[in-house]
């Protein structure tokens, strides 16, 4: 590394990169490994086993759909629909008793019927779309509440399961719901790879997917669809509440450490089966522990964890990247204050004296002298410097 | 309809006109926009002759993205109809290409500059089919194209505007149509890219291909495009640059808020 630095700093800061991505990598699974040991020492019952289960097959179908309404910039639009299913959820209780499709059924239905109000709304009245989110959505959930209150007055012992959708309850997963959970978010994941190509474009560029793509209409209908079946499958474990956190925070969590489209739906599926089996665990510990909050508050802090430390993308790595620049900067500088204290007394070897840099540039110049140093291009003791041959060179080079 | 089979016929059996003015490739019959029942297009009567580089030229808010998004059935439309080769467009959606307003997506999705430009081959592939490797060189071939093949793999979010053009105009290239939209590709760009669209355009035009542009720049309408379409929510006039293009019906289209390119600008501009 004699010669200086600065030539080739696109190859070395694209080594750099390189490095500290691989870094992270390994930091990430070393915390992934130090969360999954633990599970292994515990005993595992038939109830903890369907529980968490069943959580981590929501969570999967949660993240991998919470991706493209993340991308498609619809997350709040998913907090909308999941607050104006309550409504459906009592209403299918009251018709036909707790069966969990008959449940799902009238979630979605409600959720539904929700979205296209707030469609109706925002192109009909003045009203804008947050207004129009925040009326349905308030409204919807009320009615829901309402509704809950009163089919407890009924005093009905079946309804017990019902309260458990607001804030989430994993206990509430039964065997047989697992098998229709998984058939249902089985049949999702296939029509998402099946149409990959069509929700990717349409996501991307509605614009021109209409234009290229056949039917994108119906297209369009069907990846609405899918998210809202991933909603509704998640709400019995996540709940009305905090459902947006579950379908928002792996997907959030996965761009920030992938910049393509089919690695970043694979990491939040795998992130949100982390968080939903994760949590499901830990409140199927204790039946009081209400799971929603315990998956949400496992995701959030995998997004928060990703924002901070994400190569390339996180606040960390950006802010270590701009001290690197700056320092560069101010070693760029110092070397050419050198090489014109030279230029003034025509004599290459020219002593300078390190008070005199740090009266101009400030306390950076004692940061950068050291730097240049260790990269060959300038010689001193701590007091006196001067630039070495190769520091000549560069600085020549510089002043171009 | 029977206007315009008469006209064909009267432009056929004229022979001073131009060499393309026989078929046309596109063209709209009465078409009518409205937003909150304000028209943004009137009454739009459009034949654009097949082979030609066409401007649609126009004050802001006359209307010009309005219509190529109205025709390709992006909004609705009020009243008219849009035929592409004498076909609709559900028909020939084939022979049409199209490159939306980089602005209209966002770029920091996370996909590479290939893969953006391999959208272009969807429409080709359709349901449930993978892109081949034709396909990928295709993709390549539209890249080395426009001058952006270094930045097949990069991250999209690592382009300047004018790469961000450029990729959009290879996305369209693999569309391999024989009709190009485009809404105001020349909009920001830095003068490689200008300089790249120019050569792309009349690439195209070489082989015959028709382009119809939204363009902003009334000084190089003359030395870019052979027709032009002065627009202002109604059709102002529409032909070849040489005729069209003319000081008059500048000023009849911006009304009078143009010092036109000539030095002399005419008195009476209403």
């Amino acid at each position: 590394m004699g010669a200086h630095r600065f030539s080739d700093e696109i190859t070395t800061s694209l080594q750099r990169v390189a490095f500290e991505k691989s870094v992270s990598w390994v930091v990430a699974g070393a915390i992934l490994l130090i969360v999954a040991v633990p599970l292994f020492s515990i005993e595992w019952t038939h109830t903890l086993r369907t529980v968490v289960l069943g959580g981590a097959v929501l969570g999967v179908v949660c993240g991998a759909l919470g991706s493209f309404a993340v991308l498609r910039q619809q997350s709040l639009l998913g907090d909308a629909l999941a607050h104006t299913a309550l409504p459906g959820i009592a209403i299918a209780f009251l018709v036909s008793g707790r069966s969990l499709p008959a449940l799902l059924l009238g979630a979605g239905v409600a959720g539904w019927i929700g979205v296209l109000l707030i469609r109706a709304l925002t192109t009909t009245t003045r009203l804008k779309q947050d207004s129009a989110m925040a009326i349905v959505l308030s409204s919807f959930f009320a009615l829901g509440l309402a509704l809950l209150a009163y089919i407890q007055g009924r005093g009905d012992a079946s309804q017990a399961g019902l309260k458990s959708f607001i804030f989430g309850q994993a206990a509430a997963i039964v065997e047989r719901d697992v098998v229709v959970l998984a058939l249902v978010g089985g049949a999702v994941l296939l029509v998402m790879i099946a149409f990959w190509k069509e929700f990717k474009l349409i996501t991307f560029d509605p614009e021109f997917a209409h234009t290229v793509v056949l039917r994108a209409r119906a297209i369009d209908l069907v990846l609405s669809l899918l998210i809202v079946i991933a909603i509704v499958l998640g709400l019995q474990l996540a709940g009305v509440v905090l459902m947006v956190g579950m379908l928002i925070a792996p997907a959030v969590a996965a761009r920030q450490f992938t910049s393509r489209m089919e690695p970043m739906v694979l990491l939040a599926a795998a992130l949100g089966g982390l968080a939903g089996g994760g949590g499901a665990f830990v409140s199927g510990l204790d039946a009081g522990l209400p799971t929603g909050p315990l998956i949400v508050v496992a995701a959030v802090s995998l997004a928060f964890v990703a924002l901070a430390v994400a190569p390339g993308r996180g606040v960390i790595w950006t802010w270590l990247a701009e001290r690197r620049d700056r320092r560069n900067f101010a070693a760029q500088n110092v070397l050419s204050d050198l090489y014109r204290h030279c230029l003034s007394h025509d004599d290459p070897m020219q002593i300078t004296d390190e008070s005199m840099l740090v009266n101009l540039r400030g306390d950076a110049a004692r940061i950068a002298l050291r730097q240049l140093q260790r990269e060959g291009l300038v010689h001193g003791d701590g007091r006196l410097w001067r630039l070495t041959n190769a520091g000549v060179d560069a600085a020549r080079r510089l002043e171009m | 309809m029977a206007v315009h089979i008469a006209s064909d016929a009267l432009s056929i059996s004229a022979p001073t006109t131009r060499l393309n003015t026989g078929k046309s490739s596109f063209e709209v019959e009465d078409l009518t926009v409205a937003y909150n029942s304000r028209p943004a297009l009137w009454d739009v009567d459009l034949r654009v002759p097949e082979g030609v580089l066409m401007a649609i030229v126009g004050p802001n808010g006359a209307g010009k993205s309005t219509l190529i998004k109205a025709a390709l059935g992006l909004i609705p439309r009020a009243a008219g109809e849009a035929r592409f080769f004498g076909k609709s467009y559900e028909q020939a959606r084939q022979l049409v290409g199209y490159v939306p307003q980089r602005g209209s997506v966002d770029w920091d999705f996370p996909t590479t500059v290939l893969d953006v430009v391999m959208m272009g081959r969807y429409g080709r592939l359709g349901w449930l089919r993978r892109p081949t490797k034709r396909d990928r060189d295709a993709a390549l071939a539209a890249l080395e194209q426009v001058g952006l093949s270094a930045f097949a793999k990069r991250q999209i979010s690592q382009l300047s505007g004018g790469q961000q053009q450029r990729t959009f105009l290879a996305r369209a290239l693999v569309q391999e149509a024989q009709l190009y939209f485009m809404d105001e590709p020349f909009a920001a760009v830095d003068a490689v890219t200008e300089r790249a669209i120019v050569t792309l355009l009349q690439t195209l035009r070489a082989n015959n291909k028709t382009v119809i542009v939204v363009h902003h720049d009334l000084q190089t309408v003359p030395e870019y495009f052979d027709w032009v379409t002065l627009l202002n929510v109604e059709i102002i006039a529409t032909g070849p640059v040489s005729e069209t293009f003319t000081d008059e019906n500048l000023h009849r289209t911006y009304g009078g808020r143009v010092g036109a390119l000539t030095a002399a600008p005419e008195a009476a501009g209403a």
